[in-house]
């Protein structure tokens, strides 16, 4: 067996570089962890039923819901970890605009 | 042991009501508690200054000990000064949080009133509560004495707050033998008290808009071990800093701290380890003895954490035979809280003494002069024909 060497954590903080207490000082770093490889299912988003009331963006709890110009325009598959509360709350009928696929890949 | 200061009032004050009037002179911002037998006279007493306006503190009554340090939590990572007290099951159902409030560095003091864990359900002192939050990262501090309780919250603070430190102090009592027994106290004028902890620094404060933080954030593998290392070191480095702050409590009271005491230790062949109130009885031990002309001496333990292992190796140089006291047990283990960790400290010593523990006092039983009398007794033997006998026994228990 070979014993490989994990060097990718060579450049984490040692012990007296971490922040007192493990704080936060650089706010907003979560868009640098990149979620979107937990999705086992996905939310397609078809703009032509959308009525823009936002519920959708309202309610994703990682604000993957994109919005153009006050409008919803597309998925921020990098955050987005599938968990469907955009479809649940899409109130859009009888065509809705917000539905889940099975798997995670676009 | 009170000397007569010109700047201090001697009042009566027991335990808790010394661990009160301490709390009365800091003022904290915030104090959030729930009452538990036998600190339950700490939050009547202090319930009772803020209801009369006599301090500017924002009382918080919650539901459950885990409510109470939850809430401490929060106003500290406020940038409050916080204070808390509890006891026993207090303390057990606090356990997930104490861990919280030393990982995010949070300084709050905690009064603790040492009390048995149950079942069966006992009200009175052992030290199975603080023992088993031992390894937690709180600094803990052991009180002989009211008088001590006092000295020591009010240094908790200081301590605490030091910014080589910030970390959580616990201020241990025992339980009834401390937390109720009517001592005289020396208490510093109300303007000294504050001179002396000044004001809190707030290193952690989320209400400042102008250098927003987030806490209690997640650490996975590849950051958390940091973390958890950092907070150790701070907490082997508090040691410094508690034996500075003990000088300068010195100067200003006459009552100088470090993190052990000796009593006629310096050409004693054999000593008893202990902490706390036990420690007041074996001195009492000590000098009846040395009248016989037997040399017998005290390392009493302040500090269990930061363990002072290298005061303890350095102040036994000489001895021949010691005996530690543990108020608490280890079930399973080859030994007792302080015995293990005294014996870790001296197994590197040079001429290392023997060492044998004895469990004493669980569910609040007396220790007896007698019984201490008899652990010397023993120590002695030991010495004259090097036989060591059992690491481990129980003082004053009926056995089979």
């Amino acid at each position: 067996m070979k014993i490989r060497r994990i060097e990718d954590l060579a450049e984490m903080p040692t012990v007296s570089q971490v922040p007192l207490g493990g704080i936060l000082v650089n706010l907003g770093n979560a868009v640098n962890y990149r979620t979107g490889s937990w999705r086992t299912q996905r939310p397609i988003l078809n703009l032509a039923a959308c009525t823009n009331c936002l519920l959708c963006w309202v309610n994703c709890p990682d604000g993957s819901i994109v919005l153009n110009d006050g409008k919803v325009s597309a998925i921020d598959e990098a955050h987005c970890k599938g968990c469907g509360i955009c479809a649940q709350v899409c109130p859009t009928r009888p065509t809705k605009a917000m539905t889940m696929a099975q798997g995670g890949e676009y | 042991m009170v000397k007569e200061m010109v700047k201090s009032t001697v009042v009566g004050l027991t335990g808790d009501g010394a661990a009160a009037d301490a709390m009365l002179q800091i003022d904290p911002d915030v104090v959030a508690a729930y009452p538990i037998t036998p600190q339950t006279e700490i939050v009547e007493r202090f319930a009772e200054y803020v209801a009369n306006g006599r301090v500017n503190t924002e009382f918080v009554a919650v539901e459950s000990e885990h409510s109470a340090l939850s809430a401490c939590c929060g106003a500290s990572a406020a940038g409050a000064r916080v204070i808390t007290c509890t006891s026993s099951q207090g303390l057990a159902l606090m356990h997930e949080m104490l861990y919280i409030t030393s990982g995010n560095r949070l300084p709050i003091v905690m009064p603790m009133v040492n009390r048995t864990l149950s079942a069966p359900i006992n009200i009175h002192g052992d030290h199975s509560d603080s023992m088993g939050s031992r390894d937690a990262g709180w600094i803990q501090l052991f009180c002989m004495d009211a008088q001590e309780v006092y000295d020591n919250t009010i240094q908790a603070v200081r301590i605490a707050e030091h910014p080589d430190v910030h970390l959580p102090v616990m201020v241990c009592l025992d339980g009834f033998q401390v937390s109720h027994d009517m001592e005289w106290v020396e208490m510093l004028p109300d303007e000294e008290v504050k001179k002396f902890i000044g004001q809190t620094p707030g290193i952690i404060n989320m209400l400042d808009k102008d250098n927003p933080i987030n806490i209690g954030g997640l650490a996975l593998p590849p950051v958390f071990f940091e973390h958890k290392v950092s907070m150790i070191r701070a907490l082997e480095g508090s040691a410094n800093i508690i034996r500075q702050i003990g000088a300068e409590w010195g100067e200003l009271t006459g009552r100088a701290y470090g993190l052990i005491e000796t009593h006629r230790l310096e050409d004693a062949e054999v000593a008893i380890i202990a902490t706390s109130g036990a420690a007041g009885t074996t001195r009492c031990v000590v000098d009846a003895l040395r009248d016989e002309g037997r040399k017998v001496g005290l390392l009493r333990l302040r500090a269990y954490r930061p363990f002072p292992a290298e005061d303890i190796a350095a102040a036994l140089k000489g001895v021949k035979a010691v005996a530690v006291l543990d108020r608490a047990a280890s079930p399973g283990a080859p030994g007792a809280p302080i015995l293990s960790d005294v014996r870790t400290a001296l197994y590197d010593a040079a001429d290392r003494p023997k060492v044998v523990g004895y469990v004493f006092g669980l569910g609040g039983r007396d220790l007896s002069l007698d019984q201490v009398a008899s652990v010397y007794e023993r120590l002695e033997h030991i010495v004259q024909t090097g036989e060591v006998g059992p690491a481990l026994s129980y003082l004053g228990l009926r056995d089979d």
